[in-house]
């Protein structure tokens, strides 16, 4: 069984989005880009289902700039096999994702497609989804547990109070939610065998998809400044407060 | 602010991954204990990185030298210490350019597992430092064995190590061919050597080094831990010490990067009298020049290496370079540190900053491995061809 891992390069986490001063968008002139949490979280589980003798062969691919190359170098160091390129500068929607991939799906016919729920610089959780229903395939999302048996595969779901299980029959859609598992650090001697392992490139007129958006963005704007707080003596003093601001 | 670095994205990544699991709390509690950050290493071997010199066909990944330098920039530029693992990277061109095939089966693998630690490096005795060639510690073959006598000093990470690379003398000086000639290199099995004869006795320094001295007192090794021929030592570690001169200016490449950016990020940050402190030109400037400064020496530091690994980089261009790159990557690194403690005012003087202990731990490349003076010393003879003063 192949396993298909769809990779984004989106802003590190760790870094402070700062709004372009048009409000058109987030700057990411000079900022660090890494690989978006829940898709290395992605990368690592299907690494584990092929250490446990599950999977034959691990594809990561990223729609993207050439940059994310170095993001599909990062899943090769994980462990993944070879990696696919979809290059474009353009920005591409959930849709023309879900598109691309079932594509490229239709021609390696993996067993699984496992993804992030969604990625930290839109936050949009659509792809996993709209993948899913293009290829009329069952899904499994925000993935805390995933376990493969024989043509099945059992997901237990984050969902509002606890966790769902649901069994599907593969090939199926998976997304990962963040307690799933903890990524591996990439060692030395898999960051040198990776720049060996095959990347090949594509853009989407390969698949024949067209990505031109569909949504416009109007405008980008910084949260509002949280307000420094009043601390108060004692309870009758916080009701007197509360009630004063008229929320009490 | 950060300060970017445009090559070997992915090598200089994974070692900033990993010193993200040790923070500044981790450094402080193993400077408080003295403790040897053994959790750090152990993490360092797992991951592959000390193996880095290490040939892929005995386990190892084979980068090349200025890879290795990398390696060792990260880790110092994340605010860690890697002169607790840093002596494997640095005597392993010896091992590799003059160790049997022999010697490198029976060790290479398993230094790249992690299961031998190859940390200690015994050149230093108490009459001899510079003058390597004055030192005393006797190897007399009897039959198939050495007996050492002697003393070594300064011998660093002694008790977290099952190996050690000792140079002693089995030629007395008069006897010898030639002055350079009659010292010999040992890979010397220190394991259970505290019971045949070995004595190892820590020494308290400044920082947290782990260094100790070392006692023989008739200790046993077996004759084939001779490195290459007896008597030709001082011109293996020779190539050793270049490469170990390198390694250590890169280290100091990632100081000087570690206190510019936390010096750039308290003056930006630190208000007083309503404005941040960075705002003032008397702040910035000695920020900005370290900054050049630094730039300049990791130049340095990056060509010394590229020559290392072309192959130029031998006989006396390689000395000259491994030296100028060490000389002025230390001093980088020092300015740079002094630089930070004034920029933190009297917060630099607080644990919790970590540039207290940064601080000391960077005042050592100015006088270890080699210090400023042997290094002009070296220049202003060898280069520029001026009277030989000793």
């Amino acid at each position: 069984m192949k396993i298909l891992v769809p990779v984004k390069r989106v802003i590190d986490y760790n870094v402070k989005p700062r709004v372009k001063a048009d409000g058109s968008g987030v700057d990411l002139a000079n900022v660090k880009m890494s690989m978006n949490p829940f898709d290395e979280i992605a990368v690592e589980e299907a690494i584990r289902i092929k250490e446990a003798g599950k999977a034959e062969e691990v594809i990561a691919v990223s729609i993207g700039p050439a940059k994310a190359q170095e993001t599909l170098r990062t899943a090769l160091a994980m462990g993944a096999d070879r990696a696919i390129l979809v290059e474009t500068d353009d920005e591409v929607e959930p849709l023309g994702v879900a598109k691309i991939l079932k594509a490229i799906a239709e021609e390696e016919e993996p067993g699984l497609v496992i993804l992030g729920k969604q990625a930290i610089d839109d936050d949009s959780n659509q792809t996993g989804q709209m993948l899913a229903a293009l290829m009329n395939r069952p899904q499994g999302t925000f993935a805390n547990t995933v376990e493969i048996e024989g043509d099945s595969v059992t997901v237990k779901r984050e969902i509002d109070g606890g966790l769902e299980t649901v069994k599907l029959t593969m090939p199926a859609i998976v997304t990962t939610d963040l307690r799933l598992n903890e990524p591996r650090y990439a060692s030395l001697p898999n960051i040198m065998k990776a720049k060996k392992k095959p990347l090949d490139t594509k853009n989407p007129a390969d698949f024949g998809v067209d990505i031109a958006p569909r949504l416009k963005t109007t405008n980008v704007s910084e949260p509002p400044v949280r307000q420094a707080g009043e601390k108060v003596e004692d309870v009758d003093a916080l009701v007197a407060k509360l009630k004063a601001l008229g929320v009490a | 602010m950060p300060i970017s670095d445009g090559d070997f994205p992915e090598l200089r990544e994974a070692v900033r991954a990993l010193c993200a699991d040790f923070p500044g709390e981790y450094w402080r509690e193993k400077d408080r204990e003295r403790a040897y950050p053994g959790e750090f290493v152990a993490a360092l071997t797992k991951a592959g990185f000390l193996a880095a010199l290490i040939p892929e066909e005995y386990g190892g990944s084979g980068l090349s030298l200025e890879e290795a330098a990398i390696v060792m920039e990260e880790i110092q530029a994340a605010g860690a210490n890697g002169a607790a693992a840093h002596a494997q990277m640095y005597v392993m061109n010896t091992l590799l350019r003059y160790g049997s095939d022999a010697q490198k089966a029976r060790y290479l693998p398993d230094i790249a597992s992690g299961e031998l630690r190859l940390q200690a490096f015994g050149v230093s005795e108490p009459t001899s430092g510079t003058d390597t060639l004055s030192l005393r510690t006797r190897a007399v073959r009897k039959g198939d064995r050495y007996v050492i006598n002697g003393q070594k000093i300064w011998t660093s990470r002694a008790e977290h190590s099952d190996l050690m690379m000792l140079l002693a003398r089995t030629a007395p000086r008069d006897e010898a061919k030639s002055k350079t000639h009659g010292l010999s290199l040992f890979l010397v099995d220190m394991r259970d050597g505290n019971s045949r004869g070995m004595a190892i006795e820590p020494i308290r320094t400044m920082m947290n080094h782990s260094t100790t001295e070392i006692f023989f007192d008739d200790f046993e090794i077996p004759a084939d831990a001779l490195i290459g021929e007896e008597g030709e030592g001082f011109r293996y570690i020779l190539s050793g010490m270049n490469a170990e001169r390198i390694l250590i200016g890169a280290e100091c490449v990632g100081d000087a990067k570690w206190f510019i950016r936390k010096a750039s990020e308290y003056a930006g940050s630190r208000e007083v009298f309503d404005r941040p402190i960075g705002q003032n030109q008397g702040v910035q400037f000695p920020i900005a020049r370290c900054y050049a400064q630094m730039r300049a020496a990791e130049l340095m530091v990056r060509h010394a290496a590229r020559a290392y690994d072309s192959g130029e980089g031998a006989g006396k261009a390689g000395g000259e370079q491994a030296n100028m790159a060490k000389l002025l990557a230390s001093e980088a690194s020092w300015s740079a540190a002094d630089m930070c403690v004034q920029t933190h005012g009297g917060f630099g003087f607080a644990e919790e900053y970590d540039v207290e202990r940064k601080f000391r731990e960077a005042r050592l490349y100015t006088v270890a491995p080699i210090s400023t003076n042997a290094i002009l010393s070296y220049i202003a003879e060898h280069v520029l061809g001026l009277p030989r003063s000793y």
